[in-house]
């Protein structure tokens, strides 16, 4: 047992290993502050690149915080978020932005009741459920815009979605606080975050507790493939088109963000600030070793070590 | 109770089966308001399933409920709640994940003026009920993080936090102290002023002989008797409860005991919780039981012989030798061998053949260079399925595809391969018919014949009379005593039917003077 702690500041430091995430935040932006200072990586500007960069991800993490947190896993959100900048762009082109939005939302709607389905009635096991429609979601993609891009003529559009900024400060941010604040107090305070916690942490104990683990699931993958929609929607407005290839491999990125912020790859343990600032610790790095001039392969390596590196850190050890 | 009581609970013919095999037969239980009624009867006599039925877990094939003169519209967890019905789970209800107070009130969490979830009011709440029970939890605390007797309690707290009508405790006192279960009590009897109906499952008469004011008795899935406790002393209730279910285990002979030189040898083993000092002997052809409530430490010690909870003090022998058991493979290659007690998850792989599951153990001997030999693969398989007679289609068919029996003798066939001097079963006939619990102790018998030394761990008292020597009783992680199996029997008795239950009643009867024995020495 370790020693017992006084003040709040012990206690953070007594349970360091769940609190290396922010701990491991601070250490690298430190690092990088001390080290790339004349590159320009303090610079106000880089800074908000790091947060524009991150926006997507963080937003489709935060739903990833709530289906990891359930037991199960979605790998199609990638895919999903390619898939929609597809469809708005085509959307908008036949009905104006507000046709668009509503085509990005059904998108992600009708393939997260898909997926939805298909675990909990069906019972494939989530896993291969959203492998599959990761492969499908692209496939659709690709037909229906025939794999060329697909450009978005509508300013309004772009600068809401992903594009605009007031002031100095990128629309992009505000979607990603928005997100942040309403998936922290949903997963901490409501009843139904309670109810993923539980479902993730012991599905019979949650039935005999008269949770409906079933609808609990479905609802998580619905709610993460809408996030993955949202987060295609971004995409498109800042690239101002729609491409099959956006958000290609962002799936893995988005379960290492949510992992690394602390949340359970087997359920009933989540943090979405975890998740956020995970995500964030993500983009910094990716910046940073862009910032230090390694190749495009040494950055993968590094990358790939930190995020070992961190996890190895958090893991209780008996 | 002077004016007749109100009747809480009214259960009238409720059958149900599970393939085949009646659980319940037509059994009526009646609880009144403000009574503390004992639910008592051996395993497998239907004590659970009624629970079960009552609590909306199982739907009866036959019968109806009513509760507080209601009759239940349907057979659902969410209904019986509904009507005012609680019950703890063996920890079954427990989310690891969570803390003890939001565990308390899952989906019945206090809300603040936003609609969001007040933990700190949880935890106050539960707070006040463990201050009610003067028990010391952390309502804060990870519910992961709590020990048994902790854990049982939140249990305990959760039922009660539903202020139901009905309160089913089952085995509540397994993982408690002496003095939580006083306290328990004290809050029980509480309860019972208020008018509550209590439901109280233990194994320990002599908890029921200080709470329960009626009890009803169930044996075989049928109603055997309800009476005012007055009216029914222990060894009555005992009576009714061994009844004639050691039917069709009389018939195994015991055959002479030639005992041979000491096989193991524990002397002061303490393992990381249980057990607490436990010396004891074991030779060469003979079979020793371990008999005890749950709880009592039986299966730990099987776990630190075992090496699978190697122990932190005593000693070791193993012919003589003193030796150090700190892992499962050191035991094994002791010539130990463990056969589980949770044979689904601990036994087999049921997917696999019967044959790939009896070469389990021993794969590294069969497999020189890496490669598996089928030949010997075969040999060993069609060698046990012989010698255990196991009914099976062939060596190949999935293991899953066998009778409860036949698939725990895959399991003792798979440990029987690595050659061991010692096998301890815990727990061998969980879950199988009588046939064939006859037939897996007369394997036991014959096993110690060929030599082995065979440690048997039961809850059916009637199968360890049958099958062993020797008797150790356990009570709260220590040996209490060591009964030689013919001491317990009655030489006037010539039939060997009643000679098997009056020596199952003198058995219950030390296993209860265990735990009276472990309060004094506690309190």
């Amino acid at each position: 047992m370790a020693k017992a702690a006084t003040a709040p500041a012990g206690a953070f430091f007594a349970n360091w290993r769940q609190n290396i995430i922010y701990i491991g935040f601070v250490v690298i932006f430190v690092v990088f502050a001390l080290t790339l200072n004349d590159k320009g990586f303090l610079n106000p500007n880089n800074l908000l690149n790091i947060v524009r960069q991150t926006a997507m991800i963080a937003v489709m993490a935060v739903a990833m915080t709530f289906v990891l947190s359930a037991g199960e896993i979605d790998l199609s959100v990638g895919a999903v978020a390619g898939l929609t900048t597809v469809t708005v762009a085509m959307a908008i082109a036949v009905a104006g932005p507000v046709g668009g939005v509503l085509a990005g939302l059904a998108t992600g709607l009708a393939v997260g009741v898909f997926n939805g389905w298909l675990t909990t009635r069906i019972g494939i096991p989530s896993f291969l459920t959203t492998l599959a429609m990761m492969g499908i979601a692209k496939g659709v993609a690709m037909w229906i815009s025939d794999t060329a891009a697909v450009p978005i003529l509508s300013p309004g559009y772009s600068w809401i979605f992903g594009g605009g900024s007031v002031g100095p400060i990128p629309v992009l941010m505000f979607w990603m606080a928005v997100i942040a604040g309403v998936g922290h107090v949903a997963l901490r305070r409501s009843g139904f975050g309670r109810k993923v916690l539980a479902t993730g942490g012991g599905e019979m104990a949650a039935r005999y507790s008269g949770i409906d683990t079933r609808s609990i699931k479905f609802k998580v993958l619905v709610l993460s493939s809408c996030a993955a929609a949202l987060a295609g929607m971004l995409y498109a407005g800042r690239l101002q088109s729609g491409r099959f290839q956006l958000g290609e491999g962002d799936e893995l990125s988005v379960i290492a963000a949510a992992v690394l912020g602390g949340t359970s790859l087997f359920g009933g343990k989540g943090t979405v600030i975890g998740t956020i600032v995970g995500a964030l610790m993500i983009g910094m790095i990716n910046n940073g070793l862009i910032l230090m001039g390694l190749e495009f392969s040494q950055q993968l390596i590094a990358k790939g070590a930190i995020i070992i590196l961190a996890v190895a850190l958090s893991q209780k050890r008996g | 109770m002077t004016a007749p009581a109100p009747v809480a609970v009214r259960m009238t013919g409720i059958s149900k089966s599970f393939g085949g095999i009646r659980a319940l037969d037509g059994v009526d239980f009646e609880v009144f308001a403000g009574e503390v009624h004992a639910l008592l009867g051996g395993n497998g006599a239907g004590k659970s399933t009624i629970l079960k039925v009552l609590n909306g877990v199982h739907v009866p094939e036959e019968g109806e409920i009513e509760v507080g003169g209601q009759k239940l519209a349907a057979h659902s967890p969410e209904a019986a709640r509904a009507a005012g019905i609680a019950m703890n789970f063996q920890e079954m209800s427990l989310i690891p994940t969570l803390t003890v107070a939001q565990n308390i009130f899952l989906t019945r969490e206090a809300r603040d003026a936003r609609g969001m979830i007040d933990d700190a009011d949880s935890v106050r709440r539960a707070q006040a009920i463990f201050d009610m029970l003067q028990v010391e939890v952390d309502p804060a605390a990870l519910v992961g993080d709590l020990g048994a007797g902790q854990k049982q309690l939140t249990e305990i707290a959760k039922a009660i936090s539903q202020n139901a009508r009905v309160l089913i405790l089952d085995e509540p006192s397994t993982a408690l102290s002496v003095s939580d279960v006083e306290r328990l009590f004290v809050f029980l009897r509480q309860l019972k002023a208020k008018g509550v109906a209590i439901i109280y499952v233990s194994h320990r008469m002599d908890e029921i002989a200080r709470i329960a004011d009626r009890a009803t008795i169930l044996r075989d899935g049928k109603h055997v008797i309800t009476a005012p406790l007055a009216d029914l002393p222990i060894d009555v209730m005992i009576e009714h409860i061994v009844g004639k279910k050691s039917k069709g285990l009389s018939d195994v002979t015991r055959g002479d005991a030639t005992r041979g030189e000491v096989l193991l040898d524990l002397a002061n083993v303490t393992g990381p919780h249980k057990p607490e000092n436990v010396s004891l002997t074991l030779h060469r052809g003979e079979v020793l039981g371990l008999a005890g409530l749950l709880g009592s430490g039986r299966s730990a010690l099987a776990r630190v012989i075992a090496g699978i909870e190697p122990a932190v003090s005593g000693e070791i022998r193993i012919k003589g030798t003193t030796v150090a058991i700190r892992r499962p493979a050191d035991a094994i290659a002791q010539g130990i061998a463990l056969v589980p007690e949770a044979r689904a998850t601990q036994g087999i792989i049921p997917a696999h053949s019967v044959a790939e599951n009896m070469v389990m153990a021993v794969l590294g001997r069969i497999a020189p260079r890496g490669i598996v030999d089928r030949d010997r693969v075969r040999d060993i398989a069609d060698r046990m399925i012989a010698r255990l007679s196991i009914k099976t289609a062939s060596r190949d068919h999935a293991v899953s595809t066998l009778s409860g029996g036949n698939q725990q003798k895959v399991v003792i066939g798979k440990w029987l391969a690595t050659e061991p001097d010692i096998l301890i079963l815990d727990e061998p006939t969980a879950g199988i018919d009588i046939g064939s619990k006859a037939e897996i102790i007369r394997l036991v018998r014959d096993l110690a014949q060929a030599g082995k030394g065979v440690i048997v761990i039961s809850s059916e008292l009637s199968e360890l009379l049958t099958a062993c020597d020797r008797i150790l009783v356990m009570a709260d992680g220590r040996a209490h005593q060591i009964l030689d199996r013919a001491d317990l029997d009655d030489p006037t008795e010539t039939n060997p039917e009643h000679a098997l239950q009056a020596a199952e009643r003198r058995l219950q009867i030390e296993i209860q003077k265990a735990l009276t024995i472990k309060e004094a020495s506690h309190g």
